[in-house]
């Protein structure tokens, strides 16, 4: 047994391999034919910072929380830890279902006539403290700060009114008084005090904060900053800045609202901090481009630190060029040098200190090049999908249509590249007709080393499923591990 | 708390927060070090000593933070002796952590610590951090700088305040970011009082004077609230030759809460120079503030017309005032209405109730024959108001048959 445990160590040390990916769990999954709730649909996903959470947001307001199933609990002890001991090391960690909570509900905006959705936007964990797990979640105009804490449920038991409880005899003092007292028509021979006993701890979400009427434009991104104080939260137009202890006031950072609306041509699409530099913020706008601001500077942010935007491509331009240029999510490594952007059609890794244009990029699907105008038609072309890099920044992951998602290698010199379907079967892939030559290569790759799956090819593997879109995923921090949705399913993966 | 009880139970206590899991314990910890450190015995402080300056250097950005804000309070309790050698390293790491946060509380930190230190050791320590500070490259700390820059003056001694934090105060006036110079413009007097006049013309006003003409309306009115304090410390002459030309350039900002901001400090000019000079000025902007469009703006000067009166005398009050504080009492604002009724009151109360049945009383009894059912209501309440500062006399013999027939107002609602 120890020597395999350490064959296998040796084997697994070498982060550079590529990842051979396997299905993990799945929760809420839909069984054959039955409808997908518009209100199940989930609309964010998050890990906490040591990935032993899982929080996921849907479109009707609800956060669900998941665990890893060897969190300890009360009753384990010294006898769990030697097991664990024993086991395998390259054994994944399965998550289980912990607590799930109203966080938002659908409000109507009476000066404008707007319904404003329930639905999360984005899910962001905090620190935490006392054992209790705190996160922040948002719909399109408030930001609430929810703590989590494991509460003894407390039972009040031996109460008088039980005959079971109390000894029933028959009493010929006071009978009308005694018989009053239960409706049964027992009687009480002695009153005993009613008894609180502990019972298992459960879970227990509470509204610890609400950021509301902050935000004229759909909230996009919330930010957490590294000094554990401080969020942002940003939307179309305005970037704020919060204290998480202060509720009812915010600092306006960046505001690129022109003076006449007309003049429009740029909105915020995503922010976030530095991973650990305190005054560092980057946000992306719908023109392709990603700032890098200073918060040290100035009170006002309007103007960037750096511009990162890669340079005019030569070459005939459409209609569609602007629209898929526009960035749907960024995310800071975990060093904090790099940070990964996701435009329509591709995945772009840049170095903060060379804003001349990314370090590469990654086309995610390439085959909708000529698809471009029938995806404008049914308003898929505006789809935000997010990205996600691993802890070791090594890969990243990204989702596209038909539920299928695409992990790359980014480091340098790294070809890797895999695509898997958001099932139970991930290798089992639609094969999309390659529409140039030169990106045969890609697809054999992927095709070959499906070889295990054959059979597994959809017989309409020529029509992508655009409304079965991959927008949400997440990385564990410390393991090749991935969550996604798709629809109101959430798949766990692990390599 | 008994002495035996301190050791035995509030000092494991300490310690035992201080070593806490959760950042939250240790966040505590800090607020309690300087009520433990004193009854501790000897070894027990030194054991203090050197859990203070861990949680100095904690992970967590919150304890770094809590401990940077009871620096202060806990190196009081400390003898000199330990001062230097703990306290001070404590107290460097935390003027150059990382996070702003950080670094922004251990600028209050300065002030506190000065005051503990010898003279040259103060010079030498904290001095060189202050003058870093308000160089720092976040804005906010800057900022923090300009609030504490006369505790920090106080605290550092008149001769190196002269040397070194004239120019890092003048550099601050001048900084790029508003709210640095908002937070420097706030502080110009109270700083001004520590020099002499002298090195306040010759440094701080050449900067005041670019304040009052800084683009943000938030720097003028920042200065506005404090400029006039400067004339008793400058001194007749000076006030004349500098600062008026900047009093009447602000009094005619466009911005009302520049304006105001000047009206409301009159007084300390006027204890210096007079109000002559300022009197031509100050009608048209008083007129204009009383008619301006935003009614807060107008309600802001009705508030300053009592003082403005006991300045400016009976004979000014009387030309130009006395016709807009009847006007107001018209005003189609409620809380305007309102606010002219208290006015008459506190006029009546400060001119006397002779002056007020010439001047207040007449006009207002003519009003109560207004068409606007709103407006006879304004001028009962005045009538209500006036009527105990003028006396039982005046309020039978007139004020009364007034209200009597107002009384068989088919509309007025309320009984006075």
């Amino acid at each position: 047994m120890n020597g395999d445990d350490e064959e296998m160590v040796a084997a697994s040390v070498d982060p550079y391999l590529p990842l051979e990916w396997r299905f993990s769990q799945v929760f809420g999954e839909r069984s054959a034919g039955e409808e997908v709730q518009e209100v199940d649909v989930i609309s964010a996903i998050e890990f906490d910072h040591y990935g032993d959470h899982l929080a996921t947001g849907d479109r009707g307001g609800r956060v669900v929380l998941f665990e890893r199933s060897d969190v300890r609990n009360s009753s384990g002890g010294a006898r769990r830890d030697l097991e664990e001991a024993d086991h395998h090391p390259l054994r994944h960690q399965e998550f289980r279902y912990k607590t799930e909570f109203q966080s938002h509900d659908p409000e109507f905006d009476y000066l404008k006539s707007l319904e404003i959705e329930e639905k999360i936007n984005k899910i962001r964990w905090c620190q935490t403290a006392n054992g209790a797990l705190f996160l922040l979640s948002t719909n399109d105009k408030t930001i609430k700060y929810w703590k989590v804490q494991d509460k003894k449920m407390k039972k009040v038991c031996e109460v008088n009114s039980d005959p079971s409880k109390t000894g029933a005899l028959a009493s010929s003092s006071n009978p009308s008084i005694t018989t009053a007292c239960l409706g049964n028509g027992g009687v009480i021979s002695s009153l005993r005090f009613p008894v609180v006993t502990s019972h298992e701890s459960s879970p227990v979400a509470r509204c610890r904060r609400v950021y509301s009427h902050a935000h004229d434009y759909h909230i996009n991104s919330i930010s957490n900053n590294s000094d554990g104080e401080t969020f942002i939260s940003a939307d179309d137009l305005r970037i704020n800045l919060w204290n998480l202890e202060i509720s009812n006031q915010s600092f306006n950072i960046v505001d690129v609202k022109p003076e006449k609306m007309e003049d429009l041509s740029e909105v915020i699409t995503s922010a976030e901090f530095h991973p650990t530099h305190c005054n560092m913020l980057a946000y992306s706008s719908s023109k392709g481009s990603i700032r890098l601001l200073d918060l040290r500077q100035s009170a006002l942010c309007d103007s960037h630190s750096k511009l990162f935007e890669e340079p005019e491509a030569a070459g005939p331009k459409s209609f569609f060029t602007e629209i898929i240029a526009s960035v749907s999510d960024i995310k800071f490594a975990k060093e904090g040098r790099y940070l990964l952007s996701r435009d329509y059609m591709t995945l772009k890794l840049w170095d903060i200190n060379m804003d001349s244009g990314p370090v590469s990029t990654f086309q995610v699907h390439e085959y909708l090049k000529p698809k471009l105008c029938d995806l404008y038609e049914n308003d898929s072309i505006f789809d935000k999908f997010e990205c996600c890099i691993s802890g070791n920044g090594l890969r990243a992951a990204t989702g596209s249509y038909s539920n299928m998602f695409r992990v790359f290698g980014v480091s340098p010199g790294s070809t890797e590249s895999a695509t898997l379907e958001a099932s139970r079967n991930p290798m089992r892939r639609h094969v999309p007709v390659p529409s140039r030559p030169s990106r045969l290569g890609s697809i054999a790759r992927v095709v070959g080393r499906g070889s295990e799956s054959a059979g597994g090819v959809d017989g309409s593997s020529n029509a992508l499923d655009y409304k079965t879109k991959l927008l949400h995923l997440a990385w564990h921090p410390n393991e090749n591990s991935i969550a996604c949705a798709a629809g109101n399913s959430l798949y766990m993966y692990y390599a | 708390m008994r002495e035996s009880d301190l050791v035995d139970h509030f000092l494991p206590l300490v310690k035992r927060l201080a070593a806490g899991e959760w950042f939250t314990a240790r966040v505590s910890a800090c607020g309690v070090f300087h009520i433990a450190y004193p009854s501790a015995p000897d070894t027990l402080k030194t054991e203090l000593r050197s859990i203070y300056s861990q949680l100095c250097s904690d992970d967590m950005p919150m304890v770094r933070r809590a401990a940077a804000t009871n620096l202060g309070k806990f190196a009081a309790t400390i003898g000199s002796a330990h001062l230097k050698t703990d306290i001070m390293p404590m107290f460097d790491d935390l003027t150059q952590d990382d996070q702003d946060s950080v670094r922004l509380l251990s600028v209050e930190g300065c002030a506190a610590l000065g005051k503990l230190l010898e003279p040259q050791d103060c010079v030498a320590h904290i001095l060189p951090v202050i003058v870093n500070f308000s160089q720092d490259k976040s804005w906010r700390v800057r900022y923090m700088v300009a609030n504490q820059l006369y505790e920090l003056c106080e605290a550092v001694g008149p001769e190196p305040t002269r040397t070194e934090l004239v120019p890092a105060y003048v550099r601050l006036l001048r900084d790029n970011e508003a709210e640095v110079r908002i937070a420097a413009a706030g502080k110009v007097t109270k700083f001004c009082r520590i020099l002499n006049p002298e090195l306040a013309i010759q440094h701080i006003l050449p900067c005041v004077k670019e304040l009052s003409s800084d683009s943000s309306q938030h720097v003028r009115s920042a200065l506005a609230s404090v400029i006039m304090g400067m004339a008793p410390v400058l001194g007749k002459e000076a006030t004349i030759e500098h600062l008026l030309p900047i009093f009447l350039s602000l009094l005619k900002d466009e911005f009302p809460d520049v304006r105001l901001n000047i009206i409301s400090k009159l007084d300390q000019v006027n204890q210096v120079i007079g109000i002559d000079l300022l009197s031509q000025s100050l009608l048209p902007a008083i007129v204009e503030l009383a008619e301006d469009r935003h009614w807060r703006v107008r309600l802001a000067i009705i508030e300053y017309i009592p003082l403005l009166a006991s300045q400016l005398g009976v004979g000014f009050f009387d030309d130009k005032l006395g016709a807009l504080c009847m006007q107001w009492l018209q005003d189609k604002v409620h809380s305007i209405r309102d606010a002219a009724a208290n006015n008459l009151k506190r006029l009546a109360e400060e001119f006397g109730p002779e002056w007020a049945m010439q001047h207040i009383v007449p006009q207002v009894l003519e009003m109560i024959n207004n068409p606007h059912y709103l407006y006879r209501m304004t001028i009962l309440r005045a009538v209500s108001l006036l009527a105990p500062v003028m006396g039982s006399e005046i309020t039978c013999s007139k004020l009364l048959p007034v209200v009597i027939t107002a009384s068989k107002d088919r509309q007025v609602l309320t009984v006075n």
